[in-house]
C-alpha cells in the first residue's frame, strides 16, 4: 500500500509492504510531517522557528523538540568544519537542512514501533527504507540523472540504509546558460550519500555538497558512508566502498 | 551512548582530514570563508536543460528580461530571471536562490584519488528514486512563469 502527499513543499511517499497496513497509519505519518512543517517552517509566520527568528521566543525557552534540533545542528556544524550552518546571511536560523532527514527518520521509527517491517519513506528524493521490497529483495533505489531528470544513472540496493541526494542547478547567483559557456565546468550538480540512516546521510550530504568537488573526499573519510558525486560534465566520482551497494545480490 | 561514540569517531576523522589537508595542500579553506569559485559565474553544458521545463525553441519569445515568481524550494526561496535575445533564452539568472550552509571549497589536490566514471542511463527496475527534486521543481515553476511573460 502506497500513499503520496505534497507536504513541506515536496512530495512525500510512504509505501508499506506489510499486509496489515491501513489508511490510518499513513494519516499518522503524514500528520507527523505536517506537525514538523508547522513547527520548523521558516516560511510560516506562526511556526516556532519563526517566533525565534522574530525575537518573540528565546531559543532557551523553546520546546524540547526545537532544542533537540538546534543542538543537532550545532553538533553537525562542528562535525563538518562549519560547512553545515543553519545561520542565514541575515542572521536568522534555518534548520531545514537537518529537519527533513530527521523527520523522515522519526517517521520510520513510528512505523517500526507499530510493527511494520517492510516499508520506505521518500521525502523529496531522500529515502529511509526498511526491510525488503514486495519481491522479498533489497530496495532498489535509482539515482536520478541531475542533467536529465527523466532517467536514472545508477541503482543502489539497500535494506535499512538511508539514501540522500543533495543537488541544485544553482551555485552562486548566475549559473545556468542553456547555450553552454566557456567557463571551466567542474562544479557539482548532485551528491548522493548512503549512510546508516537518512538523518545522518542527509545532514552529511548537505554539508558535503556545500564543500563542492571536495565533498566526496569528506564522505570518503566518514566510516559507514558512501557517496556518488556528479559534476556538470556528467562525470561521477565514487567513494571506495560505494560499489558494494550496486550489486543486488550482496 | 553508541551515538556519541559514532559522533566522536566522526569528529576525530574530520579533524584528522583537516590536518592532513592542511599539511599537504595549500591553499585550503577549512571554514565558511567562501571562495570566488563558489560564488562566481559558472555554467552548465547544454544537456543540462531540466526535463519538464517549457520548450525554449528559438524564436518563440519576445526579447527582454523576465523575472518569474518566487517559488518555494523548501531549503529556501528560488526565483528565476530569463534573458531573451533573438527570441531564445540566452541566460538564466537567480535573483533568489537557496543558501543552506556555506559555500566554499576545500582543495582536493592531495587527497586519495577516487574512481571516476561517465554517467550513463540505467534501465534496471527501481522501487524508489533519489534526487534533489525540490530545487528543480521550484526552478521549473519560476522559469515557467518568467517565460509566460515572454510569450510572443
Amino acid at each position: 500500500m502506497k500513499q503520496t502527499r505534497f507536504l513541506m513543499g515536496m512530495p512525500i511517499a510512504v509505501e508499506i509492504i506489510d499486509p496489515q497496513a491501513r489508511e490510518a497509519v499513513f494519516d499518522e505519518v503524514f500528520d507527523y510531517f505536517t506537525h514538523i512543517d508547522e513547527k520548523f517552517s521558516t516560511y510560516k509566520p506562526t511556526s516556532e522557528i519563526s517566533a525565534i527568528n522574530d525575537g518573540i521566543l528565546a531559543a532557551s525557552d523553546a520546546s524540547t523538540e526545537m532544542q533537540v534540533v538546534l543542538a543537532m545542528c550545532e553538533e553537525t556544524k562542528q562535525q563538518t568544519g562549519g560547512y553545515f550552518d543553519i545561520k542565514t546571511p541575515s542572521g536568522k536560523l534555518d534548520p531545514s537542512g537537518l529537519v527533513k532527514g530527521w523527520a523522515i527518520w522519526n517517521a520510520a521509527q513510528l512505523l517500526k514501533k507499530k510493527g511494520f517491517e517492510n516499508f520506505y519513506i521518500d521525502a523529496g528524493g531522500d529515502i529511509q527504507p526498511h526491510g525488503q521490497n514486495a519481491d522479498g529483495k533489497k530496495w532498489a533505489v535509482g539515482i536520478k540523472n541531475p542533467l536529465n531528470q527523466s532517467e536514472n544513472i545508477k541503482v543502489v540496493y539497500v535494506t535499512d540504509e538511508g539514501v540522500a541526494t543533495s543537488g541544485t542547478y544553482i551555485r552562486g547567483n548566475h549559473i545556468y546558460n542553456p547555450r553552454g559557456g566557456n567557463d571551466p565546468v567542474n562544479e557539482i550538480v548532485s551528491l548522493t550519500v548512503i549512510g546508516p540512516n537518512i538523518h545522518d546521510a542527509d545532514r552529511f550530504a548537505t554539508a558535503a555538497f556545500a564543500m563542492g568537488a571536495a565533498g566526496i573526499q569528506f564522505i570518503e573519510q566518514l566510516r559507514g558512508y558512501e557517496g556518488y558525486i556528479i559534476d556538470t560534465n556528467g562525470t561521477a566520482t565514487i567513494t571506495t566502498g560505494f560499489e558494494k551497494y550496486t550489486d543486488a545480490d550482496r | 551512548m553508541k551515538k556519541y561514540l559514532i559522533a566522536g569517531v566522526l569528529v576525530v576523522a574530520f579533524v584528522a582530514y583537516l590536518i592532513f589537508a592542511n599539511k599537504s595542500a595549500a591553499p585550503v579553506a577549512t571554514g565558511p570563508t567562501g571562495s570566488p569559485s563558489a560564488t562566481g559565474p559558472t555554467s552548465l553544458p547544454p544537456t543540462s536543460t531540466p526535463a519538464g521545463t517549457p520548450p525554449a525553441a528559438i524564436g518563440t519569445y519576445k526579447d527582454g528580461t523576465y523575472t518569474g515568481n518566487v517559488a518555494d524550494a523548501f531549503y529556501g526561496n528560488l526565483q528565476v530571471t530569463a534573458v531573451i535575445q533573438g527570441g531564445a533564452i540566452v541566460d538564466v539568472q537567480f535573483p533568489q536562490y537557496p543558501t543552506n550552509g556555506h559555500s566554499g571549497s576545500v582543495s582536493a589536490t592531495a587527497l586519495p584519488e577516487l574512481k571516476q566514471e561517465a554517467i550513463a542511463a540505467q534501465s534496471a527496475n527501481v522501487n524508489i528514486i533519489s534526487g534533489a527534486t525540490q530545487d528543480s521543481q521550484a526552478f521549473q515553476q519560476s522559469l515557467a512563469s518568467a517565460l509566460a511573460q515572454a510569450k510572443a
